[in-house]
């Protein structure tokens, strides 16, 4: 798989003014560069996606500022750039040490949603885009009509019908009822199942089963592997939902202990705003810089499998 | 962008609860009716000990707490921050429906009172002999926890007579009189904005608790709620009339910052200057001297500036009381902490702490009233706040879906700050919205 089919390849009648190199050479450039219709750069799209990069970064830049600075120095100097004072590690220090340390625990209460609720989604997609990609039985359009239904009903709408569903359980105020919900991703399964369809061949499948594998060994030694680009995309996705997650936590959690991240800087924010409350906002900025912190780097660490992910089945092969 | 989602958010999750509430308590008949519960029963659920769960943001509190366990061998408080105002609200509701859940105390702000009055999911504390208690707190947070009724919905806390906090650095740098009424306020605005263009009288932007607390020293009595269900909302009165013409004069000439409450920018303003007064409730100096560290020794406190020369009426801001949820566990238990920390021992405790009480003792107490803010300057502070408390006017009302009302504010009167809709005409559509409101949810709206 992935071989680009070269033989196929008609080379570009625009550029005749130097002699045209060997095809077999050509193709992978022309893949970087776009199309063979398009050969030199466009301004207006430069000028947009330079604009588009900027709008992304000015915030992350504006917050990497104000960390920097303190309380008094936040709003008495001008944000995107730094104050006199350069107060970040002494802010890092602050935001865990606040609180008898609780942000560290917040920090650890968000890693055990992501680990077992977006590591479960990721798995439970998995298997089931699987089983519906690859096997056939009664009753698939009607999964796939709920699944496709299930896309379109926003998160929030069901929360707190969810709510109540777990109180009813004795499952509120407890890691639980973040992490249950949190297993249930429609969005990956459509992703997994549109993924498993088009990147295990059928026949290899069928050789495996020739050679002796069951289902099981199938699945884990031959089909996982060539699942995994979908695989880590689906892993972002539901790593990404679960770590921000903010209002399904707010509604079935009311005890600080098991606060994700989200809840605990915006618990510390609303200090601010509390008859007799101190306002923390440096605490509030550096806690936010670093609670995207590791999102950035699962980003960086898996964007390879992720572009990959994302490609997949745009190319016919 | 972001605020606009979480409020749209909250509000609907408010909806969905105040549905779902709605249902639920028609079905459920043990909510508090008043039942009996003797001194004796406190007592003897206090020798048993046991466990309860108190949610509650007033930080103040944590240290009661403790006092509490350790005076009551085998009593556990838990004491659970469970969100500021609003959130705190969405989730008593969602227990509430849910049957599961529901702390055995819950602090309750007394604007957002009524709304848990009125489907009974607050136990009546008149039962425990609350209804003896009228006359030990001033008279704007007991009429808001009785509402001029028998039954006693929870027990005050603390309370937010106003005052008005001035920076004097600003007004004398400029030679500007502190203001006794409010004539007299916009006058010194222009005064200052003239001398200095960034410098402002006092921010607003549209804050439903500032407006009403206006509107009540302004003698304008919006809200009238009969029987529980049946309301009348009328910002057309001649209160109403005095505050829309001063107000609109500092809107018109762009004599306000434009500076939310609460956000950095406004304590930063607190502290340079840029905001020089702010007219606000009683329990504020904790949050100066936490928040706005710059500026100690600049600010002073003067009594609220009056609509008419020579009066002395104030009204409440903020404020928030202790009740009972009606499905809550131990509520013999559950009395007796709150009544330590509103009435007993806990009161003096939170004074101590920087809370402005409720109870009338202290607030008359020769002690409280003698003690200096170093903040202020060595100002004997309380001395003021103390008389406004006793200036506040009782009869004021809330609507009984007041979180919801304020939740509306900006999108209807605050449109005066922002475009060149009256403020008059922005309370009218403000009435509309929580009138069209009230009839969806089933009360009688006149």
């Amino acid at each position: 798989m992935g071989t680009p089919a070269t033989t196929t390849a008609r080379p570009a009648p625009a550029r005749r003014s130097r002699p045209a190199p060997p095809p077999r050479l050509r193709t992978p450039r022309r893949r970087r560069g776009g199309s063979p219709a398009r050969p030199r750069r466009s301004v207006l799209l430069t000028a947009l996606s330079a604009l588009v990069v900027l709008y992304t970064l000015v915030p992350l830049a504006w917050l990497v500022i104000s960390a920097t600075k303190t309380q008094s120095g936040l709003a008495g100097s001008f944000g995107l750039w730094f104050d006199g004072d350069f107060a970040f590690f002494g802010n890092i220090a602050d935001t865990f040490t606040y609180d008898d340390g609780v942000f560290t625990r917040w920090l650890l209460n968000t890693l055990l949603y992501v680990v077992l609720g977006a590591g479960g989604a990721t798995f439970l997609a998995v298997l089931g885009g699987y089983a519906l990609a690859k096997f056939d039985f009664p009753g698939r359009r009607g999964v796939f009509a709920v699944v496709i239904g299930a896309v379109a009903v926003p998160g929030t709408a069901l929360a707190v019908p969810t709510f109540l569903m777990f109180s009813e359980m004795g499952l509120t105020n407890t890691p639980w009822a973040v992490i249950i919900p949190s297993l249930i991703s429609p969005f990956g399964l459509y992703l997994m199942w549109v993924f498993a369809t088009e990147a295990i061949p059928a026949e290899l499948m069928e050789a495996a089963r020739v050679d002796g594998a069951g289902e099981i060994r199938t699945f884990f030694q031959v089909c996982l592997p060539l699942l995994a680009p979908g695989t880590v995309t689906v892993l972002l996705f539901t790593m990404v939902q679960t770590w921000n997650n903010y209002f399904l936590p707010l509604i079935m959690i009311k005890d600080p202990d098991w606060y994700p991240l989200t809840l605990g800087l915006k618990s510390w924010n609303d200090q601010a705003s509390t008859a007799g409350g101190e306002p923390v906002f440096h605490l509030v900025i550096t806690g936010s810089l670093l609670t995207i912190v590791p999102l950035v780097a699962a980003f960086l660490l898996l964007q390879r499998f992720w572009q990959s992910g994302l490609a997949a089945g745009s190319v016919k092969q | 962008m972001h605020k606009n989602t979480a409020r749209a958010l909250r509000g609907l999750a408010l909806a969905c609860a105040l549905a779902l509430g709605a249902s639920a308590c028609g079905s459920d008949d043990d909510g508090g009716s008043g039942e009996q519960v003797s001194a004796d029963d406190v007592q003897a659920a206090l020798d048993k000990g046991g466990k309860i769960t108190v949610w509650a943001w007033e930080p103040t509190l944590e240290q009661v707490a403790k006092d509490f366990e350790k005076e009551h061998e085998g009593v556990e408080v838990d004491l659970v921050n469970a969100g500021t105002g609003n959130d705190q609200y969405t989730a008593l509701q969602n227990a509430v429906s849910a049957g599961k859940g529901v702390p055995d105390v819950a602090q309750i702000e007394y604007y957002a009172l009524g709304q848990f009055a009125l489907d009974e999911s607050v136990t009546d504390l008149s039962g425990f002999g609350a209804g003896e208690f009228a006359d030990a707190y001033s008279p704007g947070p007991w009429n808001a926890v009785t509402q001029g009724g028998d039954a006693v919905h929870a027990l005050p806390m603390d309370s937010g007579p106003m005052a008005m906090f001035y920076n004097k650095k600003v007004f004398d740098k400029h030679g500007i009189d502190v203001p006794t009424t409010w004539d007299q306020y916009v006058d010194a605005a222009r005064k200052l904005h003239g001398a200095d263009p960034d410098a402002y009288i006092t921010s607003d932007t549209g804050d439903a608790g500032f407006a009403t607390s206006l509107l009540w020293q302004a003698g304008s009595r919006p809200y009238k709620v009969k029987d529980g269900t049946d309301v009348t909302i009328d910002f057309g009165d001649a209160g109403a009339k005095t505050y829309t013409d001063t107000w609109q004069q500092l809107i018109d000439d762009d004599l306000l910052a434009d500076t939310a409450g609460w956000s950095d920018e406004w304590y930063q303003g607190l502290g340079d200057g840029s905001i020089a007064t702010l007219v606000t409730g009683a329990w504020m100096p904790a949050n100066f001297e936490s928040g706005v560290k710059d500026a100690a020794g600049d600010w002073r406190v003067a009594p609220m500036p009056q609509w008419t020369e020579g009066e002395e009426v104030t009204a409440e801001n903020g404020g928030s009381s202790l009740a009972l949820p009606a499905a809550g566990g131990n509520q013999a238990l559950a009395y007796a902490f709150a009544e330590y920390a509103n009435h007993g021992d806990g009161v003096q405790t939170r004074i101590d702490s920087g809370a402005f009480p409720a109870t009338a003792a202290d607030l008359k107490s020769k002690e409280f009233q003698a003690s200096r803010f170093e903040y202020f300057g060595g100002q004997q502070a309380n001395k003021i706040f103390a008389e406004s408390a006793a200036n506040v006017p009782g009869d004021w009302t809330y609507l009984p879906y007041q979180v919801y009302a304020n939740s509306v504010f900006n999108d209807t009167a605050g449109k005066a700050y922002v475009s060149g809709t009256p403020l008059a005409d922005g309370l009218k559509s403000w009435q509309r919205k929580s009138a069209d409101y009230g009839s969806q949810q089933g009360f009688t709206v006149h």
